[in-house]
């Protein structure tokens, strides 16, 4: 795709790129030269502040405790989100007004607010009608936050997944006499699940992402939480940053990679006519599944 | 009724939600083609950057880049962004500057999706007359990829006004820092959360059904 905007390069081009490459690489050398001066001044590179991770101690007392919790509450969002999304998905698409409306009502309310005031009110919520110990509650707020937004996202998806099966899928299936509710659980549902699961495995990056502000601003013990305890104690804030920002790039560019394997896999695979819902449909954090916001995906899935 | 509202600046919350918004729109929808570009040049080096640009910001949390430009870029290597004494200020424009550095991420992915639209045969024909590189994705490409693209840019700049509310990690006086402090003080905390979520939808609902409506309206028909 890239190669459409310019052709197999002529020997004044192959000059040019060579210059742009040197300018480009000059720049970019220079940008972390000065990062690495300016660390190098304010005392980052130390090895004082970098030795603790190559100790288990930094490990099992902080970061993959955090690590733990920030997986936990991600797991326990997406079980609970899954079913509710498929739920009020198909809620979505029923045939009665009054099912339809109301569910459409909850699932756009609940995509147009931040995750982050759904933790804080959850967990307000929580602090007075609920008798949830102090310790326990930060974990449930996050995770209410997290099932009541991507619910509705994934209640989006589901739809676009449904929606995305080939017509023919229904009227075939009425033609052999099964009842509504047959078509949708016995045809429609298991295709739909298997066209999105590269676009539910890339929600999975948005939640563990999400769960970080959980640990800011609720105190959840996390993997970000997680750190300024451990910079408290080995005053390496910066290393701490450093270490916590590449644990969840590994952790979510695996998540991504396997979304997109997924798909490759199921495009190639794909035995019925239907789209495949790729990852970035839905990866955009906490974007929406592609598709104009507020009427749905009107089945504009590529 | 709305008792509750006297003493707290809802409005002035609210307003600075917008600012948010506004100023780290702007500053990664020019970062975003910038990324874009490079990811989609003939130079190695650049497309490198590009790719590698994107794959690390978007895997980290944005509250981890925000955390860490208070405590990381601001505390530690003194960086005031040009407000030394104005705390305020300072973290005002620390949370534009995650916010910038996040979203351009997304900006520049929606935009070479918008790009990948085009069609090859144009390239050929913008080549063919002799057009260089720069001239053809500035001439060509990038007008008919950013009207492509409408929709996806505005679910990112939805994104971006529900994310402001990360800045509350670091006390910018945004909607959620007002929030939490009134759900903390006050007693009604379902009509409190009830008047802050009718703000985000008020601020998200209409800028997605207007730039739904533009986006098909001025997309290129093929």
């Amino acid at each position: 795709m890239t190669s459409v905007l310019y052709d197999a390069p002529g020997p004044r081009a192959k000059r040019r790129n060579v210059i742009f490459s040197v300018g480009f690489f000059v720049l970019l050398a220079l940008f972390l030269w000065w990062i690495w001066r300016t660390m190098d001044d304010k005392g980052q590179l130390k090895w004082s502040l970098w030795e603790p991770f190559t100790t288990s101690d930094a490990w099992t007392t902080y970061l993959l405790p955090g690590l733990a919790n920030t997986l936990k509450a991600a797991a326990l969002a997406m079980v609970i989100a899954l079913p509710l999304g498929a739920l009020f998905g198909i809620a979505r698409l029923s045939d009665h007004r009054w099912v339809r409306a109301p569910a459409g009502v909850v699932v756009e309310f609940f995509r147009s607010i931040p995750v982050l005031l759904l933790m804080l009110f959850a967990n307000e919520l929580y602090v007075r009608s609920t008798d949830i110990p102090s310790e326990e509650r930060p974990l449930y707020a996050v995770v209410t936050g997290l099932v009541l937004y991507n619910a509705s996202v994934l209640a989006e998806v589901v739809r676009a997944g449904i929606l995305a099966l080939p017509k023919g899928q229904t009227e075939a299936a009425y033609a052999v006499g099964l009842r509504k509710g047959q078509t949708m659980t016995s045809i429609l549902l298991p295709q739909a699940v298997t066209v999105m699961l590269p676009a539910i495995v890339g929600q999975l990056v948005v939640i563990v992402k999400d769960t970080a502000l959980g640990g800011v601003l609720l105190t959840f013990p996390e993997l970000l939480n997680s750190r300024s305890t451990l910079a408290a104690n080995y005053a390496n804030v910066i290393a701490s940053f450093i270490v916590v920002a590449a644990i969840f790039i590994v952790l979510n560019f695996a998540l991504t990679s396997f979304a997109s394997w997924l798909e490759g896999r199921l495009r190639r695979g794909k035995k019925s006519t239907g789209a495949v819902l790729g990852a970035d449909e839905v990866e955009l954090n906490p974007a929406e599944v592609r598709g104009s916001f507020g009427t749905g995906a009107d089945g504009a899935i590529r | 009724m709305f008792d509750f509202l006297e003493g707290y600046d809802v409005l002035g919350a609210f307003w600075t939600t917008v600012k948010l918004t506004a100023l780290s729109a702007v500053g990664s929808l020019i970062l975003g083609t910038v990324l874009a570009a490079m990811r989609v040049s003939p130079v190695p080096l650049m497309r490198g950057f590009g790719t590698a640009y994107v794959n690390i910001v978007r895997n980290i949390p944005l509250t981890v880049i925000i955390v860490f430009s208070s405590l990381g870029l601001a505390d530690i290597f003194g960086m005031t962004m040009g407000a030394p004494d104005d705390f305020k200020l300072q973290g005002f424009r620390l949370a534009v500057l995650s916010l910038v550095v996040y979203h351009a991420a997304f900006v520049c992915e929606a935009l070479r999706s918008g790009i990948n639209t085009v069609p090859v045969g144009q390239a050929e024909a913008a080549r063919a007359i002799g057009l260089s590189f720069s001239q053809s994705l500035r001439l060509i490409v990038l007008p008919q990829a950013f009207r492509s693209v409408i929709v996806p840019l505005a679910n990112v700049l939805i994104a971006l006004t529900k994310n402001t509310t990360v800045a509350a990690a670091i006390g910018v006086a945004e909607a959620a820092t007002l929030m939490k402090t009134m759900i903390e003080n006050e007693a009604q905390t379902l009509a409190i959360a009830a008047v802050f979520a009718l703000g985000f939808v008020v601020l998200t609902l209409p800028t997605g059904l207007i730039l739904g409506w533009l986006g098909k309206r001025l997309a290129v028909k093929r």
